[in-house]
């Protein structure tokens, strides 16, 4: 596609909103009920051990809140690495996020584990500070030893058609993760419960691409609603067609209210039912979670030793 | 001015009651979407209820544990009052659950009733406990040492009860009021028949205040839902009531609940439901809390 190269070199507004704008219309209807469809699939015995554990692989354990303490971002490392410290067959998890002043803690914590250390940037949740702000942030969380940055867009510039603007900012982000010879991970977070509709989630996803994102993201988490079915849905139909057009392979996180292992096997099924199975893998797809984790634990030993294991059993956070 | 002819009123077909289950303060079919036939000792089909699966015994448990903190913070005398009024939606529905237990236990009427009235006076005599118990199996200690020391019972936590199959609503409150009474969240297994009665209660405790997911009810087979329930982490005691004693059936699921160390109301044979209970099933679901408070600083 012509456009796609063109704004690829240059972004300017009218290109990309010619480009944006005329990409196919998302069929609501249609959308919510192919989720609500993928999401009756059943999943049993050895294929639903196989999906806890690819989901447990996938999850981005996280912890936002003022009252993160360096004791706590350690307990989650702790965590982290070993799910469930007296069974060896459980996997890590993909990455622990954190907020840019914890990576250090987390670093430290994670060292020579392979578990990755995510840091939100670029004035997380709401993304209103001035550009050079949000690249300090950005290079501060890099220098720290981030392997992943998540960056949040500017919804207001994207509501208001100033689409170059957002594509800039992404790509400075993106340029900021390459400090000091690194090259942290770009996730960019749309924050699609702002974004009204879903032909919005359409062109965020792919603005967020066509400017260097190297995940792209439902939610913070701190607004709802976060990530929906339907909303991953699109996203991945939307890295799908990208690497068909540009060859290019992005990966999607849907983030904030996935709680239970019901839901992330539903996410699994509506992975590769539409983006393929090429995307079943942390390291194209993951969920941002925190009480996710446990659930998917207790349903693990309700496998294993086939009684119904309750809260009481795995951590607090 | 002329007469209006006579018209023979329309014939109108009977709207049925869909006996569901009772979980978390709504009234949900069966996961599995099973339902099992309830008949009459004499064999006549009586309504069709729901038959509760393992995933209904699991959310029932999760909606128990949801409600739990809320009904033990609750204050006895709240707690009380709601039983009271338990009683009182009860004694409303007098003739309504006379005739549901004459049929499904095939008894006469004024058996029924008698059954009704002694489950609303047991409702009523378990109310005014709520507020008594901290008293009689509470204590001030004395000890030597500048403490005040005092043991407090407190609510074990979920509750599975295996309900009795009969008498069936006089069974159930007797199994469910001294579980909730101190503060404890109750999945309770209505067997067979006795799931009509079970399920109407439900309807009693939905309009009676009873904050939703401190009872629940399932109906269907409790040799299928008992182990299940037994075995499951996250429930804190069991009453096997419902079970035939000594049979193999309870001594497995007594082995199961050893797990997590469940507390295990064994059943007896031969039990008089009718008879006083006294705190014999209170006391069983609620544990002692000793606080050491030093006197002087």
């Amino acid at each position: 596609m012509c456009l796609v190269t063109a704004q690829l070199a240059a972004p300017d507004d009218a290109g990309l909103r010619r480009l944006l704008h005329g990409l196919p219309p998302v069929d609501q209807v249609g959308a919510e009920a192919r989720a609500a469809k993928l999401g009756t699939r059943s999943i049993k015995t050895t294929a639903k051990a196989q999906a806890l554990d690819l989901a447990v692989r996938m999850v981005d354990l996280t912890t936002l809140e003022g009252a993160d303490t360096p004791g706590k971002v350690r307990a989650l490392c702790a965590k982290g690495i070993r799910p469930e410290p007296d069974q060896p067959t459980c996997p890590s998890v993909a990455a622990i996020c954190v907020y840019g002043d914890m990576v250090p803690t987390a670093k430290a914590a994670l060292a020579g584990t392979g578990v990755k250390v995510a840091a939100v940037a670029t004035a997380f949740p709401s993304g209103r500070a001035p550009l050079a702000v949000k690249l300090a942030d950005t290079v501060a969380a890099v220098e720290a030893g981030a392997d992943e940055i998540d960056m949040v867009i500017d919804r207001g510039a994207f509501l208001a058609g100033r689409y170059a603007a957002v594509a800039e900012e992404i790509a400075a982000v993106k340029a900021a993760c390459r400090t000091g010879g690194r090259d942290a991970h770009l996730k960019v977070i749309l924050e699609t419960g702002e974004l009204a509709t879903y032909d919005n989630v359409k062109r965020a996803s792919w603005l967020a691409m066509l400017s260097g994102a190297d995940f792209i993201k439902t939610s913070t988490g701190k607004v709802s609603p976060a990530a929906t079915l339907p909303v991953t849905l699109l996203m991945l139909e939307a890295v799908r067609d990208f690497r068909a057009q540009t060859g290019r392979q992005v990966g999607v996180k849907p983030a904030g209210g996935i709680r239970t292992a019901k839901d992330a096997i539903k996410y699994l099924v509506t992975v590769n039912e539409t983006a393929g199975p090429d995307w079943l893998d942390p390291d194209w797809f993951r969920f941002g979670a925190s009480s996710l984790l446990n659930d998917l634990l207790l349903q693990r030993r309700k496998l294993a030793t086939g009684v119904y294991s309750g809260p009481d059993y795995v951590t607090v956070d | 001015m002329s007469k209006k002819p006579a018209v023979a009123p329309a014939p109108r077909s009977s709207v049925r009651k869909t006996y569901k289950l009772y979980i978390g303060g709504a009234f949900p079919r069966s996961e599995s979407g099973r339902s099992y036939p309830v008949t009459a000792p004499s064999g006549e089909f009586i309504a069709n209820a729901a038959q509760a699966s393992r995933k209904d015994a699991r959310d029932a448990v999760r909606a128990a544990r949801a409600a739990q903190p809320g009904w033990a913070k609750a204050t006895a005398y709240n707690r009380g009052q709601i039983l009271y009024r338990i009683a009182e939606m009860l004694e409303e529905r007098r003739d309504q659950f006379a005739h549901q237990i004459a049929e499904v236990e095939g008894l006469e009427l004024d058996a029924a009733h008698a059954q009704v009235d002694a489950a609303i006076d047991r409702w009523v005599w378990y109310a005014g406990w709520s507020d008594k118990l901290s008293q009689v199996l509470g204590a001030a200690n004395s000890v030597a040492g500048p403490y005040w020391n005092i043991s407090s019972p407190e609510p074990t936590g979920v509750v599975a009860l295996l309900a009795p199959a009969t008498p069936t609503l006089l069974g159930l409150t007797s199994v469910i009021a001294p579980a909730i009474v101190g503060g404890n969240a109750v999945v309770a297994v209505a067997p067979d028949a006795c799931g009509l009665p079970a399920v109407t209660l439900g309807e009693v405790m939905a309009t009676s205040d009873l904050p939703g997911g401190v009872v629940n009810i399932l109906t269907g087979s409790t040799a299928e839902l008992a182990p299940w329930l037994a075995s499951h982490l996250d429930v804190n005691a069991l009453d096997l009531a419902g079970v035939e004693a000594g049979s193999e059936l309870a001594r497995d699921l007594e082995v199961a609940a050893a797990e997590n160390l469940k507390r295990v109301v064994r059943p007896s044979a031969g039990y008089d439901w009718e008879a006083d209970p006294g705190l014999s099933r209170v006391k069983p679901f609620l544990e002692t809390k000793t606080v050491w408070h030093p006197i002087g600083i």
